[in-house]
């Protein structure tokens, strides 16, 4: 067993997790952080995507051990310390980007760190910055105007 | 699924990492980027009984690019080498490729020697190195640091000339010569899947704009990248007989995703494709 500090959404958590411990479970199991999904567990359907030091990577495809004493954010981290909904979250929730969520937390992920490396995408880079994420229910278009919108709201911020 | 149980070493510099995986031998596992390795371990297709992770490693994330190519450090993920100006001015054909490599989000974890040493044969980085004829750099406990040319280090599907106790800590990607251009055209049933098939090309122009020298790399036809050189059936503007000439040299197989008749026709048209796009952009040189 391993001991790991990780700082998960500003807050420094500790684990004891065996060395095979996913990043993805040790969110979920041992700190209790439900909110990222795991479905594939073989990278292709982005659910499990959360920002390690900033940059959206797969949790599933990622060992705590291997992150001891960096920073995470979870979607759990995406709205404000009051729980006011961030930009990307406020677009997808006016623009129906999402119908069963269980793809949510990962494209909110991903389209928090696209805007905040391109602030406004062309459509070619909204379809190739989601690329990697996989939702069965909405046919895409919604996510797509979403993440337009987000970054509407977001340059609209004082 | 989850990965099966094994022993992880964290060396915190080169020479501990080396004496892990000697100790490991047949048993031991590199971890970079994880983003080939960790899914195998997930579907228990592999199951070593060591991990040595080299992501604490200092120095080893260097990217350096001149006038003569790109050398990349074992921990540069390939988004990084994607970004960068300077490796896209001295080899354009590593961001043509990197921009087909999976997803963005896994190529913020992947890294580009990661993927070499993999050696997936329908994979886009080991056929850049084969096509432009670069080499890994192995490390072992108690040896010198040795360069591998691409040409003997794909030795087969996922099998490369890295053996137990060796780590790859660089790879070396050569500039092309002044007047030559590059592509890299693939097809995959969605985006970010690995190819059917796909084709790097770098073409070469002499002063007067004949084809000096034209070279393509094609991968998911074979065992490993096939090189096929195809400098006397080009003429600038038309590929089509240096197209039929790929075609002849590639062993595609049949799978569940394609015939191999399908992955020939393929091949034929990319390579087409990739060498008038290589040629056009020598042209602009």
């Amino acid at each position: 067993m391993h001991e790991i500090t990780l700082t998960v959404n500003g807050v420094v958590r500790q684990a004891r997790v065996p060395a095979r411990r996913l990043l993805s479970d040790c969110l979920r199991h041992d700190l209790g952080l439900t909110g990222t999904h795991v479905g594939c567990e073989h990278g292709v359907c982005g659910c499990c995507t959360i920002l390690l030091d900033g940059e959206p990577v797969r949790s599933c495809l990622t060992f705590a051990v291997t992150v001891d004493g960096r920073e995470i954010t979870t979607v759990e981290g995406l709205a404000g310390p009051d729980g006011a909904l961030s930009p990307v979250q406020r677009a997808f929730a006016e623009c129906h980007g999402l119908q069963c969520g269980f793809c949510t937390p990962g494209f909110l992920c991903t389209a928090t760190a696209l805007l905040r490396e391109n602030p406004a995408p062309t459509e070619e880079e909204v379809l190739e910055g989601i690329s990697g994420n996989l939702c069965r229910c909405t046919g895409y278009q919604n996510i797509v105007k979403s993440v337009h919108r987000a970054a509407e709201l977001i340059a609209e911020e004082p | 699924m989850k990965p099966p149980p094994f022993d992880y070493h964290a060396p915190r510099d080169l020479g501990s990492a080396l004496s892990a995986l000697a100790e490991a031998g047949t048993d031991g596992k590199v971890l970079a980027g994880g983003q080939s390795l960790i899914p195998m371990l997930n579907m228990r297709l592999a199951a070593p009984g060591h991990l040595i992770d080299i992501n604490r490693l200092a120095g080893l994330d260097t990217v350096t690019a001149g006038p003569d190519g790109v050398r990349v450090g074992a921990l540069a993920r390939h988004s990084r080498v994607e970004r960068s100006a300077e490796v896209a001015a001295a080899q354009p054909l590593l961001r043509q490729a990197l921009r087909q490599v999976a997803h963005p989000v896994i190529r913020n974890r992947g890294t580009v020697v990661g993927s070499l040493v993999h050696a997936d044969p329908a994979a886009e980085l080991p056929a850049v190195l084969a096509l432009l004829g670069g080499s890994v750099r192995l490390a072992r406990a108690g040896e010198r640091e040795r360069d591998v040319a691409a040409g003997e280090f794909f030795t087969g599907p996922l099998e490369s000339a890295a053996e137990p106790g060796d780590l790859a800590v660089s790879a070396f990607f050569p500039a092309s010569p002044p007047r030559s251009g590059t592509a890299f055209r693939e097809l995959a049933r969605r985006h970010g899947d690995y190819a059917l098939a796909g084709v790097a090309a770098v073409v070469s122009l002499g002063e007067a704009g004949e084809v000096v020298r034209a070279r393509v790399a094609c991968i998911g036809v074979g065992a490993v990248p096939i090189v096929v050189d195809v400098t006397s059936a080009g003429r600038p503007g038309d590929w089509a007989a240096a197209a039929r000439a790929v075609q002849d040299r590639v062993e595609p197989e049949d799978d569940i995703h394609a015939t191999a008749g399908y992955r020939r026709h393929l091949v034929g048209v990319l390579a087409e494709r990739a060498l008038g796009e290589a040629a056009r952009e020598a042209a602009d040189a």
